[in-house]
């Protein structure tokens, strides 16, 4: 644990992670209608709404996986819409983790995590190796090391995968409904381990249904509707919405 | 008349057999290994971005596979001979059935290819690892590990399918069995004994392949599961 307080959002320091009017279609379907949001270093970012509200998109457009029509994005002082961008320097800046895990089957969980350290970042496969089982046992699975994928439930494999994100210690990390497929006892270990993520100062940018968690858990909440930022602010608007859409959703949602 | 079978004369010339089996497996050989890259690079370019790559990689495995072997064999033969070029039928049998090999591998390693989930390469992606990276740790090792079967069961395909070599007098099995068929003229016994040798070379194939997956694809090893 390190003893940070996340600094103030009024502090005047850069955000880590910047939205500006951000636009994007798929065809003819506007996906992004003029989306602006930023994330202050040290803070959670909750991003919640409908399924097909944007919420997802506007989260992979952060770590480039989807380009945008306009607008700006900037993390970490790159500019994500540039296209010259040096994606693995962005890469190297931001983690991401999916809700189907995504580990890599044919590897065990040590070498899931010492990959990208090592063919990255040149870190030595000595180090990497004391890195991984560093970060494992951070998600609490510090006996999994030599297990592969198959062998783990849903819950450890989404706890290792969060630890293979870890392993390249990214300034910013992204969570892209990391508990939609866990039953309700799996998607408490994992929300357990990005509780004490959080706890320890970690940026993060969030998609998920969990409420409660979300509530618990956020700096700032982003409701999404229709591909625009309806309603944003301090977790407290979940329980006094100021949009009737945000009373609906939040009304549904629990 | 009953049927009488005479092998002496067919096993006193073992030693030629046994050349003609050795050339047999280095054609095998010397095409699986050329093939698989071939079939590698050819999956890749049929996958790829490029249009006219993709295309002429197209165009290659169904040039090849609507085709016969035999005929293959005759066209780089006569096609090298008209351009004034000679090699030696062992030459000219590698490169036939390198070609050969090489489409059917493309198809392959194309299923394995398509078999690797997109999120699988964004999680590879997402940790900053280049192009050639993800295609290495995360498409290319898996895929291989999910077609290993069919790419055996090609490899050994084409071993056998090697005799058709014996057509331009390449010394393999089947070209040492026609030979001594017509000094001996024991032709049932000589084909029955080469047919053992081929069951043999197979099953040495076989056990080859199955060894070499057993140190590609230590999960499989630990785990015995399919991918």
């Amino acid at each position: 644990m390190n003893a940070h307080t996340p600094p103030p959002v009024s502090a005047g320091t850069a955000p880590v992670v910047a939205l500006r009017n951000v636009h994007k279609s798929f065809g003819p379907l506007k996906v992004l209608d003029g989306v602006s949001f930023e994330v202050a270093r040290g803070e959670v970012t909750v991003l919640i709404g409908r399924s097909g509200s944007g919420k997802s998109t506007a989260l992979r457009c952060i770590d480039r996986f989807e380009t945008i029509d306009s607008g700006e994005i900037e993390v970490c002082g790159l500019r994500v819409d540039n296209p010259q961008l040096d994606l693995r320097a962005l890469r190297l800046d931001v983690g991401i983790v999916f809700q189907s895990y995504n580990l890599f089957p044919h590897l065990t969980i040590e070498e899931n995590i010492t990959l990208a350290p090592h063919s990255v970042k040149k870190v030595p496969k000595r180090e990497a190796k004391t890195l991984a089982a560093r970060v494992l046992e951070q998600v609490g699975l510090g006996d999994k090391l030599h297990a592969y994928p198959e062998q783990l439930s849903g819950g450890q494999q989404q706890r290792a995968a969060i630890a293979r994100s870890l392993a390249m210690q990214p300034k910013v990390m992204l969570f892209d409904e990391v508990t939609s497929a866990l039953d309700p006892e799996l998607t408490g270990e994992v929300l357990k381990v990005i509780e004490a993520l959080a706890a320890d100062g970690m940026t993060m940018v969030m998609v998920t249904h969990e409420m409660g968690f979300a509530r618990g858990i956020a700096d700032q909440v982003v409701f999404m509707h229709r591909g625009k930022v309806h309603e944003a602010g301090p977790a407290d608007i979940l329980s006094s919405p100021a949009t009737p859409e945000l009373a609906q959703f939040v009304g549904t949602g629990l | 008349m009953g049927l009488e079978l005479d092998f002496s004369v067919v096993l006193d010339r073992w030693q030629s057999l046994l050349d003609g089996a050795a050339l047999t497996l280095e054609l095998a050989f010397i095409a699986v290994i050329c093939g698989a890259l071939i079939g590698a690079l050819g999956a890749i370019g049929r996958r790829g971005g490029n249009v006219l790559i993709a295309r002429l990689c197209g165009a290659y495995v169904e040039g090849i596979r609507n085709t016969p072997l035999l005929v293959q064999i005759f066209l780089v033969y006569f096609g090298l001979s008209s351009l004034g070029l000679k090699f030696s039928a062992f030459t000219v049998a590698a490169v036939a059935l390198t070609i050969n090999v090489g489409a059917y591998t493309t198809e392959i390693m194309r299923a394995g290819f398509d078999s690797i989930h997109k999120g699988q390469i964004e999680a590879a992606e997402g940790l900053g690892l280049s192009k050639a990276q993800v295609y290495w740790h995360v498409v290319l090792w898996p895929a291989i590990e999910r077609v290993y079967p069919a790419l055996t069961s090609q490899f050994v395909l084409l071993m056998l399918a090697s005799s058709v070599t014996s057509q331009i007098s390449a010394e393999e099995l089947t070209a040492v069995a026609n030979y001594i068929q017509s000094e001996t003229y024991r032709s049932f016994e000589t084909y029955i004994v080469v047919a053992l040798i081929y069951v043999v070379l197979s099953f040495i194939m076989r056990l080859g392949f199955w060894l070499l997956g057993l140190a590609l694809f230590p999960r499989r090893r630990r785990l015995g599961t399919p991918l």
